[in-house]
């Protein structure tokens, strides 16, 4: 079994792993902030908001992923010249990908976690917004205290679903050249094709440990912050 | 009643979707084969003037050598598979092709897994440049420069590795986005087998853009794939390989494929004249 220790010498599989953490946790913040932000706009009171929300969702989350991906990379850099990172670096390639890769995932996510966003408010009492209005909350006032504070703790079990899928989503970042787990497996398979379906069970688990305690965490919370009424 | 009839139609229906099938079956097989058994062989499909899939048609030197030994070996049915490069080993070892002519480089790894007849054909890692571009001329002037290659494949690690350690490697999973990002300027360089270079260099699309820099810095030795053990048919393979190259139908499919690209192997290996023993 030299190849799991050629995983952490060689390779440095958890490097890998640890890229592909940093990937999941920097997308997924970015896409709550921009999926709060569409689902606020289609729940919004204001009609062109409300368009500019359903758009957004409807072609981001209608679009495959490789391609937002592929787009991130050879349209906004090779094409646009749009650079994330100092030209002049020494890591300016790797830097410049992780991060068009950061943004590609959360611009796909940002459509997953409104639309569970939006299921959350769908499960706040409309007495509750009715009851805001009444002592004279403004809109946005009536979402910040009232509403959204119940809407998250109802969405959270969607929310989990989308953080499961955007672990293993991270992996399409490979097209572009992250060096992130999936990455590696295929330079490890490139090398050892003798004991490939051992690569492969390697690269499976360090999935399966990243994603089964998310989901138990979050069905766990879901539980314990649920809206008793 | 009424529905009873329905699902006796139904089955009539499929029953007779199942004959037609059958029927078209042994249509194409007779009339593209003529005589001769079938043989599935994997290739490349996304390589120029290697294995390429063009539509219902299959371009390049790996297919042209697979077609010509398939003849030798007496089969007159081919059908063609891709096999990428991750998938070629389980493709052989299930029986799901019996050959594959896929750029596939002769190592000590992968002969753990699948028996090798050829080379066929001796490549070389080498660099694609601008055509303007004069001041990389090699592998050592790479530092401080971008590099493109494929994600998995060993060859920009290499150059990485041995000749320049301040290079920035840029990966794909496709060659072609090295090109295209090549084209605009955001890396300065491609690095992969000659043959491949030399295949997107001469595409109708890239002509004039690119120059390959012409000094190997490897030796991929492309063998054909076979099923681990399979002695026979590796003998066979040698055999039709030989008589392809003694009988300068190898040369003709090389100027076919490669020719026009200006490409230059090394003389000493191409074409080839001796072959691995079979074991």
């Amino acid at each position: 079994m030299d190849v799991i220790s050629e995983f952490f010498s060689e390779y440095d599989g958890l490097q890998a792993f640890r890229t592909t953490i940093y990937l999941t946790l920097l997308s997924a913040l970015l896409a709550l902030v921009i999926g709060t932000v569409v689902a606020v706009m289609r729940v919004s009171p204001i009609r062109v908001l409300q368009l500019i929300g359903t758009a957004y969702v409807n072609i981001i989350r209608n679009t495959p992923l490789t391609l937002v991906i592929v787009f991130c990379n050879l349209g906004l850099f090779v094409q646009l010249g749009l650079a994330l990172a100092n030209k002049d670096s020494h890591t300016f390639i790797n830097d410049n990908n992780f991060r068009l890769a950061v943004l590609g995932l959360s611009v796909y996510h940002a459509s997953f976690v409104a639309e569970a966003i939006r299921s959350g408010v769908n499960t706040v009492p409309l007495g509750q917004a009715e009851a805001a209005r009444a002592i004279g909350l403004p809109f946005l006032k009536t979402l910040r205290y009232v509403v959204l504070p119940q809407a998250f703790r109802g969405a959270i079990a969607p929310l989990g679903n989308v953080l499961i899928a955007l672990t293993k989503n991270s992996t399409v970042a490979s097209v572009i050249g992250v060096t992130e787990a999936s990455a590696v497996m295929k330079v490890m398979m490139e090398n050892r094709p003798d004991v490939i379906f051992v690569v492969f069970g390697i690269f499976a688990l360090g999935f399966v440990i990243l994603t089964l305690p998310v989901g138990v965490l979050f069905t766990s919370l879901s539980k314990r912050l649920a809206v008793k009424r | 009643m009424r529905q009873r009839l329905i699902a006796a139609l139904g089955i009539v229906g499929l029953a007779a979707t199942g004959l037609t099938a059958c029927g078209d079956d042994s249509g194409s097989g007779s009339a593209s084969g003529g005589s001769g058994e079938k043989v599935t062989i994997g290739i490349k499909y996304d390589q120029p003037g290697i294995g390429l899939k063009e539509g219902a048609n299959y371009t390049g030197m790996d297919v042209d050598v697979a077609k010509y030994v398939a003849k030798e070996l007496g089969y007159g049915d081919i059908t063609f598979k891709e096999a990428p490069s991750a998938q070629r080993e389980t493709l052989l070892a299930n029986g799901q092709v019996k050959m594959i002519f896929a750029s596939y480089s002769i190592t000590d790894a992968r002969k753990e897994k699948v028996s090798f007849a050829g080379p066929y054909l001796t490549a070389g890692q080498d660099l694609l440049v601008k055509a303007d571009n004069t001041d990389i001329t090699g592998p050592d002037s790479l530092n401080g420069k971008k590099l493109c290659s494929v994600t998995g494949s060993t060859s920009a690690q290499k150059v990485k590795d041995k000749f320049a350690d301040t290079v920035q490697l840029q990966n794909y999973d496709t060659y072609s986005k090295c090109v295209e990002a090549l084209g605009t300027g955001s890396i300065d360089a491609l690095t992969t087998d000659n043959t491949i270079l030399a295949g997107y260099a001469s595409q109708e699309a890239n002509k004039g853009k690119f120059k390959v820099v012409g000094k190997t810095f490897s030796t991929e030795r492309y063998g054909v794939g076979l099923k681990k053990g399979d002695t026979e048919t590796c003998t066979k393979v040698n055999d039709a390989l030989k008589k392809m190259v003694d009988s300068g139908e190898w040369q003709k499919a090389f100027d076919k494929n490669l020719g026009a690209s200006g490409l230059k192997l090394d003389p000493a290996t191409n074409p080839p004249k001796t072959f691995d023993a079979c074991a």
